[in-house]
């Protein structure tokens, strides 16, 4: 099993920086404040995890943070980038070129092989097919997929294997910084802790930083930090867990 | 992207095959309706198709349409031959007459007079004999759709035998041997078509003051067809027409006075709106099926203007296999049934492009529902279970 830092080295970078962030949805009457002024840093070579109840606003933040959502409040930078002073077709590409996703439900385009799926950020980059499918069997076999499965459709793979597929895809870019929103939500215990460990072992680096939303207090051992919400705002910063001494079976 | 594009248009086995059956189907009724409509209406003016040589028609200047005929006294024939620049000018006469048959019934035949001395204006083909043959006594030709259908002979035991060369009709109590059979654009009435002698057809015709149907005349080489027509009109009194004129005198009479357009445009309205609603919806909802993955390209950093080519390319995609299916359907059919039925079936390269055009509006409309959507989405909705 990969180790699992206690403690952020504070000699790295900045990866993220919130000040002030606010999101209203609706207006009026019908108005709700998901975000009520975060601050927040997510250091370069960090995995910070998003913890807190339903509807405290982690989902939103991380929208935030991954620039797809428009018009909040506050100030937001992802490397140095503000997506507030940026035209909205350079934030898509900044996103293509420096975030990679990893969705609660995969969002894996089922008419797509695995292969293809982990192929599409080249793709939306700008590299041809054949080369970006070449690359993408490569991210896949880190993964541990074999051929058959690469040439899977997502239907066809369990959902441990169709999360390891998104990890790929998140990954095959080398993106900068990597937001998984509920990694684990649909997987069971020993899967999750799988992918965490995947994700740790593949996706963190010096000039990396993963910011992760969960439920799940069994992956919460992976964190580097763990920023916990509550109605809007970050109540607590804190270190996670002691890692446990025994590693997760595997299978 | 334009493979991802692709993908998921043709993965999406149910709704891909829906696009374009819905497709298909609005291609082949505007196809096969506006070419059965091209079909009629060329039927209308068939005499002249077929007539050939002629390229001025003079005629009373009341005439509406080709078989508004007012007939005209025969020495305007020779009124026409003096216009400077008329090469020659022959007359013609075209009448309904009854023949009648074998059985004792009556059955209404077009009889086309030609020129006796040079027999301009003479069917396109022969099956059967010459057209010198006219020549003979009492010499018709019959066309062989009229011989094999409206004109043959039905036997007691209710065997029908086609006319044949040899046989004799009675048109309007007058004998008519058959000396040929030819073959003719289908006419618009779809009667038989009886050709013969200017001066035999005014023997068969009812006796009247006036005969003459039309002047068909030619123009010398060189001379400008509507300063001919204009001296005619200007020497005679009468209207001259060119071929051309002619045609679409008769093409617009049948467009404003019968009900032909109104029919054939509601059928391929239908076609139309078959299109858009069958491929527009189920297009819509392969958007919205997949617009969660649209989201996804989205958040990954496809841009706008790449997600509107992918929408375009997959309806143009599913347009173009819609159209050509459509297309070919169509055309099958006309192929099969146009030889050996009455259909008529008239499929010209603008009315490919009219098809082509009203497919590829459908698909732009289908396109434009989904690209509002996915242009509108954001990618936030990524995020959301």
């Amino acid at each position: 099993m990969t180790s699992i830092p206690q403690q952020v080295n504070d000699r790295n970078g900045v990866a993220v920086r919130c000040h002030g962030v606010t999101k209203t949805y609706g207006q009026g009457t019908a108005a709700v404040q998901a975000l009520r002024g975060i601050d927040l840093e997510v250091r370069t070579g960090e995995l910070l995890m998003l913890v807190g109840p339903s509807g405290c606003g982690k989902t939103t933040l991380i929208s935030v943070i991954a620039g797809v959502l428009g018009r909040y409040g506050g100030e937001c930078s992802v490397f140095e980038h503000d997506y507030k002073q940026m035209a909205k077709v350079d934030t898509t590409r900044f996103r293509g070129r420096n975030i990679g996703f990893v969705f609660q439900a995969f969002n894996l385009i089922p008419t797509l092989t695995s292969a293809e799926n982990v192929a599409a950020p080249l793709m939306i980059n700008g590299t041809k097919r054949r080369a970006a499918v070449n690359q993408a069997d490569e991210v896949l076999e880190k993964v541990g997929f074999d051929r058959r499965m690469m040439l899977s459709f997502p239907q066809d793979l369990s959902g441990g294997q169709q999360q390891r597929v998104a990890i790929a895809r998140a990954l095959v870019h080398n993106p900068r910084l990597i937001v998984c929103d509920g990694p684990t939500s649909a997987l069971d215990g020993e899967t999750g802790q799988l992918v965490m460990e995947l994700m740790r072992r593949l996706a963190l680096g010096k000039d990396r930083a993963l910011v992760v939303v969960t439920h799940d207090a069994r992956i919460f051992q992976f964190a580097d930090r763990i920023a916990r919400m509550e109605d809007g705002r970050i109540t607590q910063v804190e270190n996670p867990p002691p890692q446990p001494t025994s590693s997760p079976t595997t299978s | 992207m334009n493979f991802i594009a692709l993908k998921m248009l043709v993965g999406d086995r149910a709704k891909y095959i829906g696009i374009i059956i819905g497709l298909t189907f609005a291609s082949l009724l505007i196809t096969q309706q506006s070419a059965i409509f091209a079909g009629i209406m060329t039927r209308t003016f068939s005499f002249l198709t077929d007539a050939g040589l002629p390229d001025i028609w003079v005629v009373d200047p009341q005439v509406k349409y080709i078989e508004d005929i007012k007939p005209l006294q025969d020495t305007q024939v020779l009124r026409v031959r003096g216009v400077q620049g008329v090469q020659w000018a022959v007359p013609m006469y075209k009448g309904s007459l009854q023949a009648r048959l074998l059985n004792g019934t009556f059955q209404t035949c077009v009889v086309i007079g030609l020129d006796d001395e040079t027999l301009i204006g003479g069917p396109p083909g022969m099956v059967e004999g010459t057209l010198s043959d006219l020549r003979r006594s009492d010499g018709v030709i019959v066309d062989i759709a009229g011989a094999r259908g409206k004109l043959a002979k039905v036997l007691p035991d209710g065997q029908r035998v086609p006319l044949r060369v040899g046989d004799t009709l009675e048109l309007n109590d007058h004998r008519a041997f058959v000396v040929g059979i030819c073959r003719i654009t289908q006419t618009f009435q779809a009667n038989p078509v009886i050709y013969t002698t200017y001066s035999r057809a005014t023997t068969f015709a009812p006796q009247q003051r006036k005969l003459l149907s039309f002047v068909a005349a030619k123009a010398k080489p060189g001379q400008d067809l509507n300063q001919v027509c204009m001296r005619i009109s200007q020497a005679t009194g009468l209207k001259a027409y060119t071929c051309d004129e002619f045609k679409k005198l008769t093409f617009i009479y049948f467009l404003k006075y019968t009900g032909m357009p109104i029919n054939f445009l509601t059928a391929v309205a239908l076609g139309f709106i078959v299109g858009v609603t069958i491929a527009g919806q189920t297009f819509y909802n392969f958007t919205l099926d997949n617009l969660r993955y649209f989201g996804t390209l989205k958040a990954m950093g496809t841009t706008n203007p790449v997600l509107l080519r992918m929408i375009l390319l997959q309806a143009l995609m599913v347009g173009g296999i819609g159209y050509g299916l459509g297309v070919g359907a169509a055309s099958a059919w006309g192929l099969l049934l146009g030889g050996r039925t009455q259909i008529a079936f008239r499929l010209p390269w603008q009315l490919l492009l009219i098809s082509a055009a009203s497919v590829l509006f459908i698909c732009l409309i289908s396109a434009a529902l989904s690209i509002r959507k996915v242009m509108k989405l954001e990618p936030a909705v990524v995020f959301r279970s």
